[in-house]
């Protein structure tokens, strides 16, 4: 089966497909990242149980800058390749990435307050995890104000083009300037710094939030192709009653 | 667009008294002193140079000797620091408590060093 997936339909046909695999695929590798994030993870040698935060902070940390990297790259290759369901696409995915970002900022709050004893603190990592945040909220409003209108769609696409510097600056950022919040444990020079007995769940645990922004992402942008598809069959019906009512010359 | 100062930044930047800032370093090991009233007297030490704080409040859980730290303050004339607010900092590395705690892999380091 040969699915075109870059025209509406063929998206819609693969979507028809596979989403059931997609859902199933999501809810088994959650309930496998639950059970070893509760039953199988050793505490932390400092933070006891309260590492165990870690194992939803960070996936959604990582979800929140990837989708703003996938953003970009459907918004550029919708440049490139002049297709306005790319845009769409990019459209569809920002909340999801929001919300993400919305929750690696609180579970880091609550992690904060009582390891370091801060709420929050507008070091460079933290404060560019808001920029990022404020930069979907941008993006968002301005997409949904004028729905899918292109001329908006692509507005917004140029807009999260310019916002991607921020991505590397956020991974930089315990790096580039003396941060409270702590350096890279996974993607380091020497290699992770974190145990396997932590790190296996917690690559799990990313793998089962990735699965959550695919499903989600196929499903809203199913959603929006069936709204434009009946925006159209409206504006046929508005047009062909117009073609009936006589024209008295 | 600095967060905190380490002892080395601290001594070359010599904040007026009047300024607030934070100090960024390891607490050394052996240098915590504590009295009554909750005030604490330790020294913050970036390997290279060292600060003496005066602080008195409540601490976070994660602050100790050998541990990071972040304190909030003012930069005294003596050259010692007197903080408002301790902010505890630790590094990266996670893993299960062991019999010695012997570190594993994990540069225990203030910056993230070694961070790609």
């Amino acid at each position: 089966m040969k699915f075109n997936m870059v025209t509406a339909k063929g998206f819609q046909r693969w979507i028809g497909w596979g989403l059931p695999y997609l859902a199933a695929l999501t809810v088994l590798m959650t309930a496998i990242g639950l059970y070893l994030v509760f039953f199988q993870t050793p505490s932390d040698y400092q933070q006891k149980e309260t590492v165990r935060i870690m194992f939803v902070h960070v996936p959604s940390a990582w979800l929140a800058l990837g989708i703003y990297a996938g953003m970009g790259v459907l918004n550029l290759m919708g440049f490139v390749w002049r297709s306005p369901l790319l845009f769409l696409s990019a459209r569809a995915i920002a909340p999801i990435g929001f919300v993400f970002t919305l929750i690696c900022i609180a579970t880091g709050m609550l992690w904060g307050k009582p390891m370091w004893g801060a709420w929050w603190v507008w070091d460079a990592r933290l404060t560019s995890v808001a920029i990022l945040g404020f930069l979907y909220a941008v993006y968002m409003l301005l997409t949904h104000t004028y729905g899918s209108n292109e001329a908006s769609l692509k507005v917004g696409a140029i807009i999260s083009l310019i916002g991607c510097i921020n991505l590397p600056i956020i991974k930089f950022s315990v790096n580039w300037w003396n941060t409270l919040h702590q350096g890279a444990s996974v993607i380091r020079m020497d290699g992770p710094s974190i145990h396997p007995s932590m790190l296996i769940p917690l690559l799990i645990m990313a793998a089962a939030f990735s699965m959550w922004a695919l499903t989600l992402s196929c499903l809203r942008i199913q959603g929006f192709l069936w709204e434009q598809r009946l925006q159209s069959k409206r504006l046929r019906q508005i047009i062909n009653s117009m073609r009936e009512v006589p024209s008295y010359v | 667009m600095v967060f905190y100062y380490t002892t080395t930044e601290m001594l070359l930047k010599a904040p007026r008294e009047t300024e607030k800032v934070r100090l960024g370093g390891m607490v050394k090991s052996q240098s915590l002193k504590k009295y009554d009233d909750q005030r604490i007297e330790f020294i913050v030490s970036d390997f290279v140079e060292e600060i003496k704080v005066f602080y008195r409040g409540s601490l976070p859980d994660l602050f100790r000797e050998g541990q990071g730290v972040v304190a909030e303050g003012y930069y005294l004339s003596s050259g010692d620091f007197k903080a408002n607010t301790i902010l505890a900092k630790h590094d990266e590395t996670y893993r299960p408590p062991t019999i010695n705690d012997n570190g594993f892999k994990g540069s225990n380091s203030i910056n993230g060093g070694g961070a790609q």
